[in-house]
C-alpha cells in the first residue's frame, strides 16, 4: 500500500506539472478582461502538487503494511481487464455488435465453462437484442463494422 | 400556492405513458441495484443516451424512476446476500443478514422497502414546501454566492466525507483539472490538449462515471473471486402483512430516521454516515441495544429510512441550485442540460411543469416502487444467480455502449477502461471517486461563476467575504475545509483519544 500511495502520488505530482506547464503558457494572471484562460487551471495544479506532496510525506512516515495487491488477486482482475481491452481493440475493426458476440463467448467459455448451446445463445443473442433496442427502437447509432455492412446497415 | 403547482405536476406525471416509463425505470433501477458493479450513477449514465429523444419530464421521470429502482435494490442484495450494493447500505447488513440467516429474510426485506418508503416520502414532502422557497432566495444570488455555494458543496466533502481530507482534496482537484482540459469558452484558447485533437472535447462526466463506478467496481469485485451464497426469500403476503403489523411500534425510530436522513442528506457525501448515524442511534435508544447486530428488525429500519431520506433529499440542491448533492444526481444534471434545459433557481420559473412533474413524479415513483420491488423480490434475487462469467463481460459490454452513446465515439470507450483501472487503484488508495466526479460536472460553472465573481470585483477575493450570503456560506466552507485540522487538535485540548477513522462515502 505505501508504494503504490508513493508512486500514484508521483504520477499525480506528474500531471499536475504538466498542467502548470500548460497554463503558464496560457497566462496565470489578468488578461484584457479578466482572469486569462491558465489561471483556474494554475492555481489547481499547485493545490495538487502540495496535497500530493503531504500525501506523500504521510505515506513515508507510515511502516510497510501489506501489500497493493495479492498476486491471486491482481491475476482474477487481470482475468478481467485484458479480454475487456481484446474487445474494445476488436470494436474499432468489426463493430460493438460482432465484437462484443465474440467477447462473451470466448469469455463463457474460457472463464465460465458454459455448453457451447449456451455460449452460442447467450453470445448471440444479447448482441442481437441490443442491435434492435439501440440501432432500432431508441435510433442511437453503434460503431459497426463489416457484417453489418454486408447486411445492408 | 405550492399544492396548486403540485397538483398540477400530477396532471404531467400521472398519464399513462408516464407511469408506464416509470414502472420501466424502477424494474431497471432494481435490477442494477441488484447486480455487482453497477448502481445508481452509473445506471442512469448508460440509460441516459436512450432519453435524448424523449420528451423532458418523461426522461427525467424515467431517470429517478431507475435512481429509486437502485436505491431498493441495495437492500436486497444486502439482506439476503450479505453484499452492500452500494456504501449506505452497509449498516442495512448489520441486522438484515442475520434476520435472513434466521428464515426471517420476509421479514427483514418487508421492514427494509417500507423503512425506505417511509424516509423517502418524507424527503419528498420537505422538498415540495422548501424548493420553490429555496428556488425564490437563489434567484437573488449572483456568480460570488454560487461560487461559494460550490466551496460549500467541495468542503463539505473534505471535511465531513471521512477518510484520508487530503485525498478527498486530491479528488476534487482532479475532478476540476479534467474539466478543464479542452476548449475555453471564455477566451476560444485550447487547454492542457498538447496538441492532440482527441482531447479537445475534453472528457465526459458520463464516460468517468461508467468507467470509474462501473469498470472499476467489477474489477474490485472479481479480486475476491465471486460466489454468492444467498439466504431464500419466503415473501409472501401474510408475511408482508403481518410485518406491517409490528412495524408502527418503530415509529420513534422513523422519524429520528427521516429527520436524521434529510439533514445529512442535502449535503453531499450525507447518506452513508446519515444511515450509521441513524443505525446508532437506534440502538442507542432501544431496550435491547444487546440485540442488535443479531437479528433485531429495528436495525434494518433505522439505516434504511435514514438512507433513503439522504437519497431523495440530494435531489434537492440538483433542482432548486442546479448543483446536485451526489453522483447520480450530477448525471441527472448533466441530463438537463442535455434536454435543453437550464438548470439552476429559473427553472421554477421558466419550466413550471417539468419541475413539478419531477416532484409529483417522486411521490408516484416511491409508491410505485415499493408495491413492485415487495411482489418482485423473488424475480430480483433470482438475477444475482446468473453466473459470473455470463454476468461479467454483460456488465463490461452494457458500460462500453453506455460510453460510446454519449458523443458516438470510439476513444470514450477507451477512456471509460482507464477511468476503470483508475477508479480501481484509488478505491483501493481510498481516494474517494464521488467528489471527482461532482468536480468534473461542475467544474466549468465553478470557473465561470470565480472567473465573473474576480471581474465583478476587479480581481480581488474580498468579493466572497464583503457580500453578505456569500460571506455566510464561505466562512461555513472554510471551516468545513479546516475541520480535518481543528479536530485532532480540540481533542487532544480536551484531552479526548485521537477518533476511529469514519466510513469513507463511494
Amino acid at each position: 500500500m505505501r508504494t503504490a500511495d508513493l508512486i500514484t502520488a508521483a504520477v499525480l505530482i506528474a500531471g499536475a506539472a504538466l498542467v502548470i506547464f500548460d497554463s503558464l503558457r496560457l497566462g496565470v494572471g489578468w488578461g484584457t478582461d479578466g482572469p486569462n484562460s491558465g489561471f483556474f487551471p494554475f492555481w489547481l495544479g499547485v493545490g495538487m502538487v502540495a496535497a500530493c506532496l503531504l500525501i506523500a510525506f504521510q505515506a513515508l512516515r507510515r511502516s510497510a503494511d501489506k501489500p497493493f495487491v495479492q498476486r491471486a488477486q491482481l491475476s482474477s482482475v487481470l482475468k478481467v481487464l485484458w479480454p475487456a481491452t481484446a474487445a474494445v481493440v476488436l470494436m474499432q475493426f468489426v463493430g460493438l455488435y460482432v465484437a462484443s458476440a465474440i467477447y462473451m463467448g470466448f469469455y463463457m467459455r474460457w472463464v465460465g465453462r458454459h455448453r457451447w448451446a449456451t455460449v452460442a445463445a447467450i453470445g448471440i443473442g444479447v448482441p442481437v437484442a441490443t442491435f434492435f433496442v439501440f440501432e432500432k427502437w431508441f435510433l442511437v447509432p453503434m460503431p459497426k463494422g463489416p457484417l453489418e455492412t454486408w447486411l445492408g446497415y | 400556492m405550492g399544492l396548486e403547482n403540485l397538483a398540477l405536476g400530477f396532471h404531467h406525471a400521472v398519464t399513462p405513458f408516464n407511469l408506464f416509463v416509470a414502472v420501466i425505470g424502477i424494474t431497471l433501477g432494481t435490477i442494477i441495484g441488484v447486480l455487482p458493479g453497477l448502481g445508481g450513477a452509473n445506471g442512469v449514465a448508460i440509460l441516459l443516451p436512450l432519453t435524448f429523444t424523449m420528451p423532458p419530464t418523461s426522461a427525467i421521470i424515467l431517470l429517478t424512476s431507475l435512481y429509486w429502482g437502485a436505491l431498493f435494490g441495495g437492500a436486497i442484495t444486502s439482506i439476503l446476500f450479505n453484499i452492500p450494493g452500494e456504501p449506505w447500505s452497509v449498516a442495512t447488513t448489520f441486522d438484515g443478514y442475520p434476520l435472513a440467516r434466521q428464515g426471517q429474510s420476509g421479514q427483514a426485506l418487508t421492514a427494509a422497502f417500507t423503512s425506505s418508503f417511509v424516509g423517502a416520502f418524507f424527503s419528498i414532502v420537505l422538498i415540495t414546501f422548501f424548493a420553490p422557497i429555496l428556488a425564490e432566495i437563489a434567484l437573488k444570488f449572483g456568480p460570488p454566492e454560487f461560487f461559494a455555494i460550490q466551496l460549500l458543496t467541495f468542503s463539505s466533502f473534505v471535511g465531513l466525507g471521512g477518510g484520508n481530507p487530503l485525498k478527498s482534496l486530491v479528488s476534487i482537484l482532479i475532478g476540476f483539472i479534467l474539466a478543464a482540459v479542452g476548449l475555453d469558452i471564455v477566451t476560444g484558447q485550447l487547454r492542457m490538449t498538447f496538441g492532440f485533437t482527441d482531447l479537445m472535447k475534453g472528457f465526459d462526466f458520463i464516460v468517468a462515471v461508467i468507467g470509474l463506478f462501473g469498470v472499476g467496481e467489477i474489477l474490485l469485485s472479481v479480486e475476491e473471486g465471486l460466489s454468492f451464497h444467498g439466504a431464500t426469500t419466503g415473501m409472501n403476503l401474510r408475511v408482508v402483512l403481518d410485518t406491517w403489523k409490528t412495524l408502527p411500534r418503530y415509529w420513534r425510530t422513523f422519524v429520528r430516521g427521516s429527520f436524521i436522513g434529510f439533514w445529512m442528506g442535502f449535503k453531499p457525501g450525507g447518506a452513508t454516515p446519515a444511515s450509521f448515524m441513524s443505525y446508532a442511534f437506534a440502538k442507542r435508544f432501544s431496550r435491547h441495544p444487546e440485540r442488535f447486530g443479531k437479528g433485531e428488525l429495528e436495525g434494518v429500519v433505522a439505516p434504511e429510512t435514514a438512507a433513503h431520506a439522504a437519497g431523495v433529499a440530494a435531489m434537492l440542491p440538483m433542482i432548486t441550485l442546479g448543483i446536485p448533492g451526489s453522483p447520480t444526481a450530477a448525471v441527472m444534471l448533466g441530463g438537463l442540460i442535455i434536454w435543453g434545459l437550464q438548470p439552476g433557481p429559473l427553472l421554477f420559473k421558466e419550466k413550471p411543469d417539468f419541475v413539478w412533474g419531477l416532484i409529483a413524479s417522486m411521490y408516484t415513483g416511491n409508491i410505485l416502487g415499493v408495491l413492485m420491488v415487495l411482489a418482485g423480490v423473488p424475480f430480483f434475487a433470482a438475477i444475482l444467480r446468473i453466473p459470473f462469467a455470463i454476468l461479467t463481460p454483460l456488465i463490461v459490454v452494457v458500460c462500453a455502449i453506455g460510453a460510446y452513446a454519449v458523443h458516438s465515439s470510439m476513444i470514450d470507450i477507451w477512456y471509460m477502461l482507464i477511468f476503470g483501472v483508475v477508479g480501481y487503484v484509488f478505491k483501493k488508495l481510498d481516494y474517494p471517486l464521488a467528489p471527482l466526479v461532482l468536480a468534473l460536472v461542475l467544474g466549468d460553472l465553478a470557473e465561470n461563476a470565480l472567473r465573473q465573481s474576480l471581474i465583478m470585483s476587479q480581481g480581488t477575493l474580498t468579493i466572497f467575504f464583503t457580500r453578505p450570503i456569500a460571506g455566510a456560506i464561505t466562512a461555513v466552507a472554510i471551516f468545513f475545509f479546516a475541520l480535518p485540522v481543528i479536530t485532532p487538535w480540540w481533542r487532544r485540548l480536551r484531552g479526548l483519544p485521537a477518533a476511529a477513522p469514519a466510513p469513507r462515502e463511494t
